[in-house]
């Protein structure tokens, strides 16, 4: 045993795998001891806030101001306000007025806003210009405001008092605040979802979801796979052949299928992460069952297992002692199998909208669907997407990799 | 001849067998959940409904749509009527559409995407494996983890992936749907550009995918077979690599083609998954729309149909496995 273990920990795939695999494993129990955020807690007014660090803005008011002098804050500012396409679509404004076009200079921010505040006109129509574009040209002349004032701006407040609009505060344009002393500031890592959920928060609670419906449905399946690949193999006779029947029937014929009419015949109110996991644990056997019996029958009728047999022990103890032992390692690297092809169909599920019922707990496919439903991919929003599809893929790879590097230490063709 | 007739009927039986009980598997799954599947359609359909009579009134209707209230032999054998018929009833969802006219339309977009798409991935991921256990070195340590992490994405990854970079970002291919919106189905170019163009994407992520998973077992099989006697006896005589690596292609394809049968129904659940990620209007996106709009018939009769194709595609992968396979020919000549 010691030594099997050792030589599995030599196999670079398996510890690669394994590691990865840990870390994920790791990342679900530790990140919630750190931050205690409810996963499905709505937290923002608004779908998918981009990800960064979120400061209040009224703390930072009364935060003490640092004055600090930099050169380019400036630049930065007016670059923040308008980029190189706004720069460009001035410069269509201007060229459509009539103005020549080698008089217009996009680089010179000043000279470009002097030409465009002195000229521009929303009443003004431009031949060829749709009602979009110059709904765009208002918004983005209001937005121009103000962008060279040198001088800060003034916060006011209604006296309860007097009902009387008062200067509280200024703010000058060099006055800063040091983020760890504003009171509130939440850091959102992968922004937020559709539903103004934290995705981050989210995702983890996902993962140890999907890692449980996979462990759930890995071991459901291996369990039936290995009694009745055992029972098949081992006993022979009449049970093989009902036993094969069943396989080879469930074999072709797509548990996908299975998956579908089960989960859909579910109601929503008792469709929970774990029904889901056991309903895929009884669609997903077959293989490990075929695995099994394949391994058993080649070593029913070795000389130990004879022994046994001839030495009158019982046929569980048989089965214990003689035959589990040898066909361990396949089993697990079914199970390995299992679990993580459990999470991938949960995650197929949840995208046709048949996984778990979507108030209680997030799982992997669910935020997939709702990434999906609200068009995520096509909005830009990477962050809702792509974080949950590499947990995905990293545990499926893991998984995987961990099963490679058993099938090198086991079937030593495979060794390099 | 005799031995392929023997082989033949023995899959063709097979085949019915399997087809009858996935039929009764369609028919009985969903009755033998606890509870009863008319009140929880109902229940679905009349929420927000105050008056008990109006949802009493829902329920009778779905009942008799059904024929729930027969005994279970009458709906079985009135089932079978049906779809003897090809009748698989009114959609509820595109009422008063037939099923078979939604499935009609739709199958095919499916057939024409996964088809080729599982044969192009099979027989690329193949070459490649072999490649990758003759090679061994360099190309092998770079090509087996890759393929592994490839293969470790479910379908609908990829194609999300490849639908963000190549669709969203780059522009070069639509987004979603199987041709242009703005189009009526016809056999003009532009229309066929359209769905040749809204074709890529769909099929290159379920080819990926193939590919990944079919050469990580091809080249294990390879690698089986460039260890057997008769590789290294052909050494010995000096036949060249070349005609050696050809031996160890047909030797270690053998099992592939089998995978392969086996693996269907798994590879076209993820392609139908896929397929919903493009919107393309095939069986994929029907079963989601008709999930989402509780549309119980169409989800019935979908199911159906694809366990019917993937029985097909079974079976003829394993006649085409009779036709290969020397030992079943060596059979035939009893």
């Amino acid at each position: 045993m010691k030594h099997t273990l050792q030589q599995v920990f030599r196999s670079p795939r398996f510890v690669i795998g394994f590691s990865i695999f840990m870390f994920i494993v790791l990342t679900v129990i530790v990140y919630p001891l750190i931050v205690r955020a409810e996963p499905l807690e709505i937290i923002g007014q608004g779908t998918f806030f981009p990800p960064g660090i979120y400061v209040n803005v009224y703390d930072s008011m009364d935060s003490p101001e640092y004055i600090l002098h930099l050169d380019d804050a400036a630049a930065k500012r007016i670059a923040n306000k308008l980029n190189d396409e706004d720069r460009q679509a001035i410069k269509e404004w201007l060229a459509g007025y009539g103005i020549p076009e080698n008089e217009i200079d996009i680089q010179d921010t000043e000279k470009l806003l002097d030409q465009w505040v002195n000229n521009y006109d929303p009443t003004e129509k431009i031949p060829g210009m749709t009602n979009a574009r110059r709904n765009y040209f208002i918004r983005l002349d209001k937005s121009l405001y103000g962008i060279l004032a040198t001088e800060g701006a003034t916060v006011a407040a209604i006296n309860p008092e007097t009902d009387v609009l008062e200067e509280i505060d200024s703010v000058a344009q060099t006055d800063y605040v040091n983020i760890s002393q504003v009171p509130n500031v939440r850091v959102l890592p992968l922004g937020t979802d559709n539903f103004g959920r934290d995705v981050l928060t989210e995702l983890v609670s996902a993962i140890g979801i999907s890692l449980i419906i996979g462990l759930v449905a890995g071991l459901i399946a291996t369990s039936i796979g290995l009694i009745l690949g055992l029972a098949a193999g081992y006993i022979g006779g009449l049970v093989d052949d009902v036993v094969m029947f069943f396989t080879n029937i469930f074999t072709v014929i797509p548990s996908f299928v299975l998956l579908i009419l089960i989960s859909f015949s579910i109601s929503q109110e008792q469709r929970g992460a774990v029904t889901i996991a056991v309903v895929i644990g009884f669609t997903s056997w077959v293989w490990t069952a075929r695995a099994v019996r394949a391994q058993v029958i080649s070593l029913r009728n070795r000389d130990h297992v004879n022994l046994s047999k001839l030495s009158g022990h019982s046929t569980t103890r048989i089965i214990l002692v003689s035959v589990l032992p040898y066909i361990a390692s396949y089993v697990i690297m079914a199970l390995i199998l299992q679990i993580s092809s459990a999470i991938l169909a949960e995650a197929g599920l949840s995208i046709l909208g048949l996984g778990p019922r979507t108030t209680e707990v997030p799982t992997l496919g669910l935020m997939m669907n709702w990434a999906m439903i609200y068009q995520a991919p096509a909005l830009g929003k990477w962050w809702a997407y792509f974080p949950v599809l590499l947990v995905i893929a990293l545990i499926a790879f893991s998984l995987n990799l961990m099963n490679t590097g058993l099938d090198q230490v086991f079937n030593p063709a495979l060794r390099e | 001849m005799k031995g392929y007739f023997r082989y033949f009927g023995g899959k063709m039986v097979w085949l019915l067998i399997t087809f009858i009980f996935a039929f009764l598997l369609n028919f009985i799954l969903p009755r033998l959940m606890p509870g009863d599947p008319v009140a929880v359609i109902t229940q679905r359909v009349t929420q927000g409904m105050q008056s008990q009579a109006g949802i009493q009134a829902v329920y009778e209707e779905y009942q008799e749509l059904f024929g729930t209230n027969k005994p279970m032999l009458t709906q079985f054998l009135l089932y079978i009527k049906n779809v003897v018929q090809g009748d698989f009833g009114t959609s509820f969802s595109q009422y008063p559409r037939p099923v078979a006219d939604i499935l009609g339309s739709s199958i095919w977009w499916t057939v024409m995407l996964q088809l080729p798409a599982i044969l192009v991935g099979w027989l690329i991921g193949n070459l490649l494996g072999v490649l990758a256990a003759y090679l061994r070195g360099g190309y092998d340590k770079v090509a087996m983890p890759l393929s592994i992490f490839v293969s470790s994405l479910p379908a609908f990854g990829m194609a999300i992936i490849l639908l963000v970079i190549f669709a969203v970002q780059l522009k070069w291919l639509p987004t979603s749907g199987g041709y242009d919106v703005s189009m009526f189905p016809n056999w003009s170019w532009p229309f066929i550009w359209s769905v040749f163009v809204h074709y890529q994407l769909p099929f290159w992520s379920i080819v990926l995918i193939i590919i990944g998973g079919q050469a990580i077992g091809m080249r294990s099989m390879a690698i089986y077979e460039l260890n057997a006697d008769y590789v290294k006896f052909s050494r010995f005589m000096g036949i060249k690599d070349r005609v050696i690596i050809r031996y160890v292609f047909r030797n270690a394809m053998l099992p592939q083609i089998t995978g392969l049968a086996l693996a269907v129904g798994t590879i076209v659940g993820g392609a139908l998954v896929a397929e919903i990620i493009f919107s393309y209007p095939g069986l994929g996106t029907t079963i989601l729309s008709a999930v989402r709009n509780q549309d119980y018939p169409l989800i019935s009769a979908a199911t159906l149909i694809i366990t019917l194709m993937v029985l097909i595609a079974t079976f003829t992968i394993e006649i085409l496995y009779g036709f290969i396979d020397p030992r079943i020919k060596a059979a035939q000549s009893d």
